[in-house]
């Protein structure tokens, strides 16, 4: 059958999973509809976590990147592992305990204030919208690169599914839905893994094969890839030319980042307990590390074996046949341009130009000792999604890998938007502006700005495709998670004495200096010499934390402390129990 | 009464302490085997690959995904002892 009728049947099916799930977990009141009712199991929330975590990014162009930074790309598996040891160790269960619905929740209750809930919902909100809008550009490559959809049609499809089941089943039907959805990502990414591995290796485990013996060879796998890489003029593939201050924060700015994303700090609002908090988390890095381990494999694989069936190849054009050609070159004792770098060209993907007009395909890096200029410009999404061709695997595995990064892209999207309903509905609405609205209307203004919020970040993500800037602003989301949530949500868990003045001193600080620093750099007029101790704007997050700590600190020393029953707050929160016994008493 | 403050007290001063050694083997995987002392550790191998850079790309999250199960075992026979029903 053709690939792109099992493209097609595998999109169908796993679409009309998702809308089934939705309707058969239909949310009945805000508590189903912002947290699934508190009493999702701890896998279950885990796997959900997972798929909310991993977005197209992770999917598609993660082990691309790594394939070309080598050594560089570790800050994005440390940085998007590791914290999880955060959350679940700081955040996690502590949140539960204090038993609300939203970050900014935590943050009003917690700092006994208007303003500090709704410089929150700003974060959550801006933190939220710049990356839902690259979830539904990914949405829009899947469909344009394989259905032969245009482009913003896929975008819109892609935000009418999320619309359907976000807004009908809110986070209970998000939740079951998100765990469909990781079972499809993580089989698509999984299955090709294997058999590159196996071509490459000889090893079925992709973490065996990456620290194994290239197959046929007594020399492993990374030693051949490092003498390749270097014979055409890239940076061996085990080092990197960034400097260690800026590597480590990036890292820590990534790890910081994660644990201050509210998307995925409400996914542990859903378990039961702060016990079920902590294990969901173990789960949820248990389901990722499924992923994240395969994907540095997946990159060295692909970056090994783009390089040897390409470069110096001999390139077939359009017009000709390419079977024949192939055939006459093979005679000659050449190498014909592989028929997957064909059916991959036509995507924009590749790009081929013969700058010294001998018609084979030189790949070259920038100190090339032959002084070749390089004529193969491959995009990095390429390497996952060429994978299953490269591996000459049958067509219907290109078909699930479409529908994998599909899942991957949509549950992100869902998760996000739970995030900036429940920000506008609850943290809004019913707690600053319209206290005495009643449960009804809240749900109906949570499902009416859910749905606007997808309608709105379909347009983006629609119509800012053109602009250089989507890729970048991920950036700003991990930054600004990492200097402006995280700090007011750690003191306020470890520290009692930090108060309403201090939090919004810490917030503001975090917010503007991380704002106006990646701003500057990004889209204004900075230049790499000026950068702040060297460190790169997708690094300074984590460096302007710690100014938002030491504010914080400082602003709260100086102004009064927080009201006794905010401190008592804080001390049930870290006791299991505490919250739940005390409100038994009347006088809570 | 008196021995429920104190038992909350002890609880919370272990889980730090937990915490504390927990985050201490965090920051050594990552940022000091995966970063700051990678170029001493490759001079080790495991398997084919540098053990710095092995531990950057995927060792370091092999022992995240344990320190967490650490802290969930801890935390659970914390709880038994203090008499802390979570």
């Amino acid at each position: 059958m053709d690939q792109s009728i099992w493209t097609y049947i595998f999109v169908a099916v796993t679409f009309g999973l998702y809308i089934g799930i939705a309707i058969w977990a239909k949310a009945g009141s805000t508590q189903e509809f912002y947290v699934a009712g508190h009493d999702v199991p701890p896998v279950i929330n885990g796997m959900a976590t997972a798929a909310d975590w991993m977005s197209a990014a992770s999917f598609l162009s993660m082990a691309g990147l790594i394939a070309f930074l080598g050594y560089g790309g570790s800050v994005y598996l440390m940085g998007w592992t590791g914290g999880y040891v955060l959350l679940a160790l700081l955040l996690a269960p502590f949140l539960r305990e204090f038993g609300k619905f939203t970050v900014p929740d935590f943050v009003g209750d917690r700092y006994y204030s208007k303003t500090a809930r709704v410089i929150a919902v700003i974060c959550a909100l801006f933190v939220s919208f710049t990356y839902i809008a690259g979830q539904m550009k990914g949405v829009g490559v899947a469909f344009s690169g394989f259905l032969g959809v245009p482009f913003n049609v896929g975008v819109f499809i892609g935000s009418g599914i999320v619309f359907i089941y976000a807004v009908l089943g809110g986070m209970k039907g998000i939740t079951y839905t998100q765990v469909a959805q990781y079972v499809v990502l993580i089989f698509a990414y999984t299955v090709p893994a294997i058999f590159i591995s196996l071509i490459i290796t000889n090893n079925p485990i992709p973490q065996l094969g990456f620290i194994g013996r290239a197959a046929g060879t007594d020399v492993s796998m990374l030693t051949k890839l490092n003498n390749v890489v270097t014979d055409l003029g890239f940076t061996e593939y085990t080092s990197t030319t960034k400097s260690k201050m800026d590597v480590f924060c990036i890292t820590a700015a990534l790890m910081f980042g994660t644990a201050g994303l509210p998307h995925v700090i409400i996914r542990f609002f859903t378990v039961p307990s702060a016990k079920a908090a902590r294990q969901s988390a173990g789960y949820a890095l248990m389901f990722i590390a499924l992923l994240y381990t395969v994907a540095p494999a997946v990159g060295a694989f692909a970056r090994l074996n783009f390089i040897d069936s390409v470069n110096e190849a001999t390139y077939i054009a359009d017009g000709e046949d390419y079977v024949a050609r192939a055939t006459a070159i093979t005679a000659g004792g050449g190498k014909p341009v592989p028929l997957w770098y064909k059916d991959w060209e036509k995507t924009g993907l590749l790009q081929y130009q013969d700058l010294n007009g001998d018609g084979i395909m030189q790949y070259r890096g920038p100190n090339a000792p032959d002084d070749l200029e390089n004529e193969v410009e491959p995009n990095r999404d390429i390497f996952v999604l060429a994978n299953p061709q490269i591996a000459q695997l049958p067509g219907w595995v290109v078909g699930l890998v479409v529908a994998g990064g599909l899942a991957a892209a949509l549950s992100t999207a869902a998760g996000l938007l739970m995030v900036i309903s429940s920000a506008i509905s609850h943290d809004l609405m019913k707690r600053t502006f319209r206290p005495h609205m009643s449960e009804k209307d809240e749900m109906r203004i949570a499902r009416l700005s859910a749905a606007i919020a997808v309608i709105a970040a379909g347009f983006i993500g629609a119509y800012a495709s053109q602009l250089p800037f989507v890729a970048q602003v991920v950036a700003f989301a991990f930054g600004l998670a990492a200097a402006s949530l995280f700090p007011v949500i750690f003191l306020g868990i470890f520290w009692k004495r930090v108060n309403k003045e201090g939090a919004i001193a810490a917030m503001l600080t975090g917010l503007i200096t991380t704002f106006a620093y990646i701003y500057y750099f990004k889209f204004g007029s900075g230049t790499e010499a000026q950068w702040l101790f060297g460190v790169s704007p997708e690094g300074i997050g984590f460096v302007f934390m710690w100014l938002a700590l030491i504010i914080g600190v400082c602003t709260s020393l100086m102004t009064p402390a927080p009201p006794q029953e905010v401190q008592d707050l804080v001390e049930d929160i870290r006791i299991p129990g505490q919250r739940a016994a005390r409100s038994l008493t009347p006088a809570e | 009464m008196k021995t429920e403050v104190n038992n909350a007290k002890g609880y919370w001063r272990a889980t730090l302490r937990l915490t504390v050694s927990l985050l201490i083997i965090w920051f050594i995987v990552s940022f000091g085997a995966g970063i700051l002392f990678r170029d001493m550790l490759d001079q080790f191998s495991i398997g084919g690959a540098p053990l710095g850079f092995w531990f950057a790309q995927n060792g370091s999250i092999y022992v995240f995904l344990i320190l967490i199960v650490v802290y969930c075992i801890q935390m659970t026979k914390l709880e038994k002892k203090y008499g802390i029903k979570g």
